[in-house]
């Protein structure tokens, strides 16, 4: 296929992705300061939700002081934040239209229509019930769309490049979060105890749809490090690294095996997976959870650059 | 006059390009004016050069280079022999009906300060030729020449209004002027020796010609003010500067190009004479 | 001015081919019309058939208006519109091989030379070089105008790069949809052959030197050309990629385009972009659509591009007048298809008659397209006249005038009911190393406004599936 195509293919995914991850943090954040104060952290909730959706710079060069109103307002419609959730779909849809005939007839509907609500929403006043509902349906769109793509495309290059997009975009989101948010994990905190971090480790949960599967997985309290476990090393946890590395190893692998050549991308993505196969989480603390996350965000990006050079310029 | 040049065009690419093409119209043709004793294209890179031959008659020389190339030079080197003929060009080959440069293109648009200027510059005049000397004097005296020194055209009706141009603009505002009182002209790239001691020159220089019925096409340049006498060597010809450009390419990658070019063009007295 | 309608003639009659249609619009109450009017609306919009309108900020990307009427021609009709189409496209084939070989009918005088060496679309790079299968214009789209129960006159050749043959397919495929009981009470000629006599008109004008099943591909200028949803719908109806500049590569003057497996060498281009945008290296230096090299690789017999290069210099409006000698010099027929009446204006005494007529000609600018450039006399006002005439006088040579036609009308469905409006007609023509083909009918254009003669998409037009009734 097409490099160009395949290019589409795979930021159509991330896109989505990254959307459905904003209104996630959105979500996340209102519902942890609408805690009463005495349960809520320091007050910096809303400046850590610009952090963890990765625009500080761009997000300081607009406003300054991050507060409810214009956090929102900048993650969702500002057009000065590339990465807004408006921009994302617009980008995906543009993407998705300049290669219209690689995608299904269900999988660009779901685009085509999202774009055309989104601009329902845009012009609408938002109250906080509104605002909601717009959460709620931005990760509708994603579901509707990563269902269409599921169900509806040929499992060949087009798919396999689809689906490495939104495994690589998922597991950079993730890793954000943890880089953002690994000192309220880290043991330290821990013995500050109280209901303070609880809520603040809740909230990381819920940023990635994870509060209920913790409790199936671990049957525990909420623990940091059993946080940090689920969302790093559990490849129950369709968010966590080792799932996401898991389906980005496994559709690679189908690519070289369809082109008849494995190249570096296979060899970095699985050496990245083996890493996280054979690591215990107690090691990682050991290490630096900080680091650790540092190191992967930055070997994250680099299979994304080797996956370009390889198959997509 | 026997005339040697020597032409180098170098690259430098901060980010080293992936592949390079290059259309080359840097070879002369011979015809009774001139006659070309040797002529030499040196790619410093390896690469595949292929010769052709453009619509208008061209030696046109298609450059193809696989990268990562950091930097890539073109030295143009030969000798050439000129006589004087006034800038009556004969004996060359002519490919194109000269209907054809009558026509307008991007570069050589005219607006109607333009024709009305070229209008009063002939209205004197009495036979097509003393019209075009005419003109010849009318654009020297509206144009100031300068250097161009990394600035590259902007077309006749820009040049026109700004009074000042580079010496390609300054052919086309004169082939605006010419077309437009019905002649056909064209665009000419080439060398003009340093010997003569032309104001404008010493190295790379443009000119025009124009096609009048008893003569076929006469060389003019308003830049030094006169019709190309054996300082000039003729290289390519073309509707516009786009149509007969010395170097026109296109790169993959390559970002954050810096580009340098040296050109000498001297009389080759003594001891190149007998080379 | 009282225009030929195609379903009541004069006015007092009903026409056969439309007496089914008149039932159906008699029974059918506007509510219903109206419901699927909206209903083909949302069809177009899901499947983002849309079109950009130049100059246009506001909105980027609208709908062409369609209208649920049909526009019905009949066996007979349509039989001899085609032996007109195939002529007319076979004199254009054999103009263009003429005038970039031995021109002879420049030399016989059937058309002032100038016309042809000063046209900007006469490209120089073309002269001598001999085109694949000795074909210039593969796809053509001729557009037609009514005026009596006989008589259709070609009002503009497109033998660049004609567009709306995706209209034509998708307003068959909105009308199966919308309507079946029309098409169980009429015997329609189908038209979703197209695409398959589109391919094999591809295939058939592969470099000789090419393999037998001959990579072939749509060149497009982006997502962001106006018909960029026909040429992503042809793409996909063909089988070929769609590609755009940026995805070609040009080694030793061979095409490649760039695929997660390595460059794939292509035969056959269908390019829709432009001669001025297709090679920085040889056209417009500019241009970041086009494929540095490509027009090498074309002259150096390794690839087929479809148009030709070139073959603008057939279609402009100047050469337009000189057609009916064109078709019986190359064709040695009389022309089946008339013209319509001329005036070149660089004729001096046609340009003094039109001066002073204006205002009741249409004038039009010899480079324009798409009804841009034009003065429509009758619905201009004074200073519209005046600006024209100003024009007219400082350079007659770019335009040409025509009387206002009495388009046919057709009756479409718009805010007060059913009404007729004025309509032209587009088929589409193919020629191949194996021939000619045209799908019955074609694409009708519809001036929505009333009384207005310009159906121009980018003006207001709508559109309308054509039926050629094959009983």
């Amino acid at each position: 296929m097409l490099s160009r195509t395949a290019d589409s293919l795979y930021w159509v995914s991330r896109y989505v992705e990254r959307a459905e991850y904003l209104a996630r943090i959105l979500d996340a954040t209102t519902r942890l300061t609408n805690l009463p104060s005495t349960y809520g952290g320091a007050g910096t909730e809303w400046q850590s939700a610009v952090s963890t959706a990765g625009c500080e710079d761009e997000f300081a060069a607009a406003y300054g002081e991050a507060n409810e109103r214009n956090v929102c307002e900048f993650l969702t419609f500002h057009p000065d934040n590339p990465s807004s959730i408006r921009n994302c779909l617009a980008q995906a849809r543009s993407n998705a239209r300049a290669v219209r005939t690689a995608l299904t007839s269900e999988m660009w509907d779901a685009l085509n229509s999202a774009w055309l609500e989104l601009q329902r929403f845009e012009k609408k006043r938002m109250d906080r019930e509104e605002f909601a509902r717009f959460l709620d349906w931005v990760k509708n769109v994603s579901l509707v769309f990563d269902g269409s793509a599921y169900r509806t495309m040929l499992r060949d290059d087009g798919y396999w490049f689809s689906r490495l997009g939104v495994y690589l975009e998922r597991a950079d989101n993730t890793a954000r979060i943890l880089d953002v948010k690994y000192h309220v994990l880290l043991p330290a905190n821990e013995q500050v105890g109280g209901s303070l971090d609880y809520f603040q480790w809740t909230t990381v949960l819920r940023e990635v749809s994870a509060l209920t599967a913790y409790h199936w997985v671990y049957r525990e309290a909420v623990k940091p490090i059993l946080i940090a476990d689920l969302l790093i090393l559990n490849r129950r946890m369709p968010r966590s690294l080792a799932s996401c590395y898991e389906n980005i190893s496994r559709f690679l692998d189908h690519l070289g095996d369809a082109y008849g050549r494995h190249g570096p991308s296979q060899r970095q993505a699985r050496k990245t997976l083996t890493g996280l196969s054979n690591t215990k989480i107690d090691a990682v603390f050991e290490r630096g959870l900080h680091e650790f996350i540092e190191e992967f965000i930055t070997e994250n990006n680099r299979l994304g650059n080797t996956i370009f050079e390889q198959y997509l310029q | 006059m026997r005339i040697r040049i020597a032409h180098a065009i170098s690259y430098d690419y901060a980010e080293p390009a992936r592949h390079i093409t290059q259309v080359l119209r840097l070879t002369p043709r011979d015809h009774d004016g001139q006659h070309v004793m040797s002529w030499r294209i040196e790619p410093s890179i390896d690469g595949r050069l292929r010769a052709s031959r453009d619509a208008h008659g061209n030696i046109v020389h298609s450059f193809y280079a696989d990268g990562p190339i950091s930097s890539l030079a073109i030295r143009i080197e030969g000798v050439i022999e000129t006589i004087d003929l006034a800038g009556v060009v004969r004996g060359g080959l002519e490919q194109v009906p000269c209907e054809v440069y009558r026509r307008d293109t991007l570069l050589t648009g005219r607006d109607d300060a333009l024709c009305r200027f070229a209008a009063d510059a002939a209205a004197g005049a009495g036979t097509p030729l003393s019209q075009m000397h005419a003109l010849m004097a009318a654009v020297g005296e509206h144009m100031t020449c300068v250097e161009a020194s990394g600035r590259s055209g902007i077309g006749a009706t820009a040049a026109f209004a700004a009074g000042e141009a580079i010496a390609q603009d300054i052919a086309h505002v004169f082939m605006a002027g010419a077309r437009h009182l019905g002649m056909p002209a064209r665009y000419v790239s080439g060398y003009v020796a340093a010997a003569g001691g032309l104001p404008h020159g010493d190295g790379a220089h443009a000119w025009a010609e124009v096609h009048l019925d008893d003569y076929g096409w006469i060389g003019f340049d308003c830049a030094n003010g006169l019709c190309p006498i054996d300082t000039h060597v003729r290289v390519a010809v073309g509707l516009d500067y786009a149509d007969a450009a010395p170097v026109r390419g296109s790169r993959q990658g390559g970002e954050g190009e810096t580009l340098n070019v040296l050109v000498r063009a001297v009389a080759a007295e003594g001891r190149f004479a007998n080379q | 001015m009282v225009a030929f309608d195609e379903m009541t003639g004069s006015g007092a009659e009903l026409r056969s081919a439309y007496s089914a249609l008149d039932r159906w619009l008699k029974d059918t109450p506007a509510e219903t019309l109206a419901l699927r009017r909206s209903q083909a609306e949302l069809f177009f919009r899901r499947i983002g058939i849309t079109f950009a309108v130049y100059g246009d900020a506001e909105s980027t990307e609208r709908l062409i208006p369609f209208d649920i009427i049909p526009r019905v021609l009949t066996k007979p009709e349509w039989i001899k519109l085609e032996a007109g189409l195939r002529q007319r496209v076979t004199a254009l084939n054999m103009f263009l091989a003429d005038v970039y070989g031995p021109k002879e009918c420049l030399k016989a005088g059937i058309i002032p030379p100038d016309l042809v060496y000063r046209n900007a679309c006469y490209q120089l790079e073309m002269v001598d070089f001999k085109v694949p299968h000795g074909i210039y214009c593969h796809i053509a789209g001729i557009d037609v105008v009514r005026v009596d129960a006989d008589t259709f006159y070609v009002l503009e050749d497109n033998a660049r790069t004609p567009s709306g043959v995706s209209y034509m397919m998708e307003n068959r495929e909105v009308m199966l949809r919308l309507f079946p009981e029309l098409f169980a009470t009429h015997r329609i000629a189908p038209v979703d052959n197209y695409p398959d006599q589109l391919l094999a008109t591809l295939r058939s004008v592969a470099p000789r030197s090419a393999p037998s099943d001959p990579t072939i591909c749509l060149l497009t200028p982006g997502q962001y050309n106006s018909a960029f949803y026909e040429h992503s719908f042809l793409a996909d109806k063909l089988g070929v990629e769609l590609v755009e500049g940026s995805d070609l590569l040009v080694k030793d003057d061979v095409v490649y385009m760039r695929t997660t497996q390595g460059p794939k060498r292509v035969d056959v281009i269908y390019r829709r972009i432009d001669d001025d945008f297709l090679d920085p290296l040889v056209f417009r230096g500019d241009s970041v659509l086009g494929v540095p090299g490509i027009v090498g690789a074309y002259k150096a017999g390794n690839v087929t591009l479809a148009n030709a290069i070139g073959t603008g210099v057939s279609d402009d409006k100047a050469v337009y007048s000189y057609m009916p000698e064109i078709v019986k010099f190359f064709t040695g027929e009389e022309p089946i298809l008339k013209n319509v009446p001329t005036w070149r204006c660089r004729e001096p005494e046609a340009n003094a008659y039109v001066l002073d007529n204006l205002e009741n000609l249409v004038v039009k600018e010899v480079n324009g397209s798409g009804g841009y450039g034009m003065l429509v006399g009758p619905h201009a006002n004074k200073a519209q006249i005046e600006s024209f005439r100003h024009k007219l006088k400082a350079q007659p040579d770019g335009f040409i005038a025509q009387p206002t036609l009495a388009l046919s009308t057709c009756p479409t469905f718009v805010a007060s009911g059913v009404a007729p409006r004025h309509v032209d007609l587009r088929p589409y023509v193919l020629s191949g190393a194996n021939g000619i083909s045209c799908v019955p009918g074609g694409l009708t254009r519809v001036a929505l406004k009333e009384g207005s003669l310009v159906v121009n998409s980018s003006q207001g037009g709508g559109t309308k599936d054509t039926w050629v009734l094959d009983a």
